[in-house]
């Protein structure tokens, strides 16, 4: 009995598999169907509501794992847009400064060492930064520091890997500087104003300051001569005080430092 | 007999028709529920060889009818499965606990490969690691989860046959 029926499916297999789709058992098969359709109907019907609910608990659970994947997609390409963010600075803030060390502007006598900043003031009257390249570098106590805009500070620590700047903007840093236009004389205190300049002496708003660089007898200053500082913002004077009231504005952006130009003399 | 014929054409074609409308629409990794072969597994174990065949045969066309199969395909599987676990159930399985699980086991594996086997030879695309590997696992755990209930009705169905032994009680 159960061979007949097994050489019965061989048959049909064989039968169906060589007729055209037109042929006798395909005809029988689709009329079967035909009969067969409203069972298939009634039971979607009646299967539809528990399929439903399948297919929404199914549906929670891809959204659930799809918005977690989607989530550690977006951190992992938030973290790489801001690395890349990040290295993009650095580049164009290192072009700068090769750019500078490659200019005229470059001050002759001088090597340098470009140092990352590595710790910045805990606080905003302190302006001074940390910088990782110390004397193993060849940094020593008041060598100059700039940038590609130009001057930032000096160093005023010195340890074996890593040194101390005093920014231009600390009250305890005085610059000799003159005025590119009308060779005024003065010295730049804090970053802010140009102090000790005559009433005799013109300085006009929009001038440019640079380091004066001056030499007299054995002494020197400590800032090469040329190094951009900023720019005069506003001038005043008064019939009590002997000087000028010069504000400026330094050109080198300190709230965006990443790292620094420190310049080391060739003959020390 | 004619009972049992009635009540087995029933149960298969209900099981045939509740396959190919809303089992077959589950999937997991491709793999998905059985119930034709699951109820053909109760069907045979209870009522041997020649049902098993027959209930294989007949459950075989209604789903090559219903999803316009090549006609014959499904119905030789099922035959043999049938068979198989018909003579099983005669000669040692039948009143064994694990007797269900085993065969639903066995005739799964088996019936996957035959379906690859059986394609392959007709010119279809069949996978070979798509079926045995990514959807048997799901299919047999499907298939085994569906056995407690499904034997337990075909138990009540199909009561298992008289053994041999039984209490005479002599009158006068």
């Amino acid at each position: 009995m159960a061979g007949v029926l097994v050489l019965l499916s061989i048959a049909l297999i064989t039968i169906y598999f060589r007729e055209s789709s037109g042929g006798g058992l395909h005809q029988v098969q689709s009329a079967g169907a035909t009969v067969l359709r409203p069972f298939e109907v009634a039971a979607d019907r009646v299967s539809r509501p528990f399929r439903d609910a399948y297919g929404y608990f199914a549906g929670l659970v891809h959204a659930k794992s799809e918005n977690n994947r989607l989530r550690s997609e977006v951190e992992k390409l938030r973290q790489s847009a801001t690395l890349n963010l990040s290295a993009a600075s650095e580049n164009a803030d290192l072009r700068k400064k090769l750019h500078f060390v490659k200019s005229s502007s470059y001050p002759k006598g001088y090597d340098y060492v470009t140092a990352p900043i590595i710790a910045q003031p805990p606080a905003a009257f302190e302006q001074q930064v940390t910088v990782s390249a110390g004397s193993s570098s060849g940094i020593r106590l008041f060598d100059p520091v700039v940038t590609g805009e130009g001057l930032v500070g000096t160093v005023v620590r010195v340890a074996h890997n890593i040194s101390l700047v005093a920014l231009l903007t600390d009250d305890t840093t005085s610059v000799s500087a003159i005025d590119v236009n009308t060779r005024a004389l003065g010295v730049v205190k804090a970053g802010a104003s140009f102090d000790h300049v005559g009433k005799d002496q013109q300085v006009d708003q929009g001038d440019e300051l640079v380091t004066a660089g001056w030499k007299a007898g054995g002494l020197a200053s400590i800032y090469p001569r040329g190094i951009p500082i900023g720019r005069v913002t506003s001038v005043g004077q008064n019939e009590v005080d002997l000087y000028k009231h010069v504000q400026l504005q330094p050109f080198v952006n300190f709230k965006t430092l990443s790292s620094l130009v420190v310049l080391i003399p060739k003959n020390r | 007999m004619t009972a049992d014929i009635a009540k087995g054409a029933a149960v298969l074609f209900v099981a045939a028709i509740l396959q190919v409308t809303l089992l077959s629409q589950i999937d997991v990794f491709h793999g998905a529920p059985d119930l034709v072969l699951v109820t053909l597994v109760g069907v045979a174990l209870l009522r041997g060889t020649i049902f098993g065949a027959a209930a294989g045969f007949g459950a075989g066309l209604v789903v090559d009818t219903a999803t316009l199969q090549t006609l014959g395909v499904t119905s030789l599987l099922l035959t043999i499965a049938g068979y198989w676990i018909g003579r099983y159930g005669e000669t040692t399985g039948r009143d064994r606990t694990h007797a269900p699980f085993v065969s639903v086991a066995v005739v799964t594996l088996l019936y996957s490969l035959g379906a690859l086997i059986l394609h392959y030879m007709l010119g279809d695309p069949a996978s070979a690691s798509r079926v045995l590997v990514d959807a048997f696992p799901f299919e047999l755990i499907f298939n085994l989860i569906l056995t407690l209930p499904v034997y337990a009705l075909c138990r009540r169905l199909f009561r298992p046959p008289p053994s041999g032994l039984e209490e005479v009680q002599l009158f006068g």
